[in-house]
């Protein structure tokens, strides 16, 4: 342990860890995120707290990180290169953990021209490798990222990363993974899996290189609603989706409960792959879904610290 | 070089039209060999000018010229005669020239006929593609020749982001994706090793962000 993390805890404890996603509104409405925490409160380990996700303008994820602590939920905030300079975010870093916040999901960012102000200059003065680097210099060396040193209070991060097994070039994914974990990270959050074969070719690769045993590595689920949102994804930027699963979904009587089938299967796929440490579920706009995913596939009760 | 393109006509006419009697400067440089702002292009504009204010009954002239480059004093200084004739100027140069033309014709005014762009290269007949973004301090000998500051829509300095799929870039399946260049390129090269290594952030005060840069060379100074 180097961090009071009670999502380090859990890992460190050898939990098969379940984390989910809380979008933060487009609004100043604390509430929503509370409501989120509260209902998901006793069927997660930790709550990720999106940074202005595809680059649209959304409560920020360290109020929102707040909002789910004070409902008795481990926030995890995650903080994009996008928008922030080296300055802003290691004021920010200082700000979250005087708040108690003690994850940090460290992300380049989507770009803004997909989102809301697709006319904005973006930052990206550091990239998501150097971020990290950043945070456990702050963390390890009480050191602020021009050397000056942090005479007390150092904020001590619990360090995330992503990383996405279905980007490319594809061979180098994993050495990227280890790139992050070598600069700090301690969890990673996988985008989203829906192709589970190029997954497990990833996690080969992984433990190949022994990464598993360096960072603990959470494989991303979401749950899809309908046929039409699974061909949506087939388009997203780094998101490969097999056309097994769009017509699984079409064929489908219940496309809702389809979606929710297919995560639980997945999930419980994943608890038997060697390297992974648990599973964090990207219900997007649907935060509503993951207590019953997460009891279907058999991860209740979850662990007291 | 510099890459420009001449801006919409309206636009232009609305910079000028206050005026009766305009200098089209034209600028032998870069922006006669990207066909947005030489010779040719100079007289272009002031007839389609003068076509205009013709049909809207307005009194307009134009005297049009190109020197070698907008940029470099002694050929500015030559067109003093030209420039004390007109009300005002518009210069078909980058903004360097149009910005040096200014900062030698004091009291006159000097529009932009053209937007600037970028720093790049001819790609093929009529394509320009940006190539550096002038940060200062140049990496290329990092990544195998392809710049990462400036193709790499997020700069990022160690390796692709999560949106590279199949070559290209999340913004756009138009652009190729730097990092799947420089990976390529280094694979080529025998030389991966070097995205191995963690790059640390990049002194940006060399670029724009430390202020405007000079460039001294002490050896040639009067
Ligand atoms: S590293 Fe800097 S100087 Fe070199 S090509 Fe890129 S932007 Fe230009
Ligand atoms: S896809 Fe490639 S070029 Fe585009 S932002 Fe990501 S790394 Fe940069």
């Amino acid at each position: 342990m180097i961090t009071e993390s009670r999502l380090e805890k859990l890992f460190t404890d050898g939990h098969f860890v379940v984390t989910a996603e809380i979008g933060p509104p487009k609004n100043s409405n604390g509430e929503v995120v509370r409501k989120h925490a509260r209902n998901l409160k006793n069927y997660i380990d930790g709550a990720n707290l999106t940074d202005n996700q595809t680059a649209v303008v959304r409560l920020s994820s360290i109020a929102a990180g707040y909002h789910v602590l004070s409902e008795g939920l481990d926030p995890i905030i995650q903080m994009t290169c996008r928008d922030r300079n080296r300055i802003g975010l290691q004021s920010d870093l200082l700000g979250a953990y005087s708040l108690g916040i003690r994850n940090v999901l460290a992300l380049t960012g989507d770009h803004q021209s997909f989102g809301n102000h697709p006319t904005s200059k973006n930052v990206y003065d550091l990239d998501s490798i150097q971020l990290i680097r950043t945070i456990k210099k702050m963390r390890d060396e009480k050191q602020f990222l021009s050397g000056e040193a942090i005479k007390e209070h150092e904020p001590r991060f619990f360090i995330g990363a992503v990383e996405n097994p279905f980007g490319d070039p594809f061979e180098f994914r994993v050495l990227r993974l280890e790139k992050k974990i070598e600069a700090g990270a301690q969890f990673i959050q996988t985008q989203c899996i829906f192709d589970m074969e190029r997954f497990e070719r990833f996690m080969e690769m992984v433990r190949e290189r022994g990464l598993h045993e360096r960072a603990y590595i959470l494989a991303g689920i979401t749950p899809l609603k309908s046929a039409k949102a699974a061909k949506y994804m087939k388009n997203v930027a780094g998101m490969i989706m097999p056309d097994h699963i769009i017509e699984r979904m079409e064929k489908a009587e219940d496309q809702k409960e389809e979606g929710v089938k297919i995560a639980v299967e997945m999930i419980e796929h994943l608890k038997a792959v060697k390297g992974v440490a648990g599973v964090h579920i990207m219900a997007i706009a649907w935060e509503d879904i993951v207590p019953v995913i997460v009891e279907r596939a058999g991860l209740l009760p979850r662990p007291e610290v | 070089m510099i890459v420009a393109e001449r801006k919409p006509i309206e636009e232009i006419i609305k910079m000028v039209e206050k005026h009766e009697n305009i200098l089209v400067l034209g600028c032998g440089g870069c922006v006669t060999v990207c066909l947005a702002g030489g010779e040719k292009e100079a007289e272009q504009l002031a007839t389609t000018l003068r076509l205009y204010f013709q049909k809207e009954n307005k009194q307009f002239k134009t005297i049009t010229t190109t020197i070698t480059r907008q940029c470099d004093p002694e050929y500015v200084k030559s067109v003093a005669e030209e420039v004390a004739k007109a009300d005002a100027v518009l210069s078909t140069a980058c903004g360097v020239g149009v910005q040096f033309m200014a900062e030698n014709y004091p009291g006159k005014w000097v529009y932009p006929a053209l937007n600037t762009k970028f720093a790049g290269a001819n790609l093929e007949l009529g394509v320009w593609g940006e190539r550096c973004g002038l940060c200062g301090e140049c990496i290329l000998h990092l990544t195998g020749g392809v710049c990462p500051v400036i193709r790499c829509s997020k700069s990022l300095l160690n390796g692709p982001c999560g949106g590279s799929q199949n070559g290209k870039c999340e913004v756009s399946s138009e652009i190729d994706c730097a990092w799947q260049l420089i990976y390529d390129r280094l694979k080529s090269l025998n030389s991966l090793d070097l995205i191995l290594k963690i790059q640390p952030p990049k002194d940006w005060s060399k670029a724009r962000d430390g202020g405007p840069r000079k460039v001294i060379k002490e050896e040639v100074r009067l």
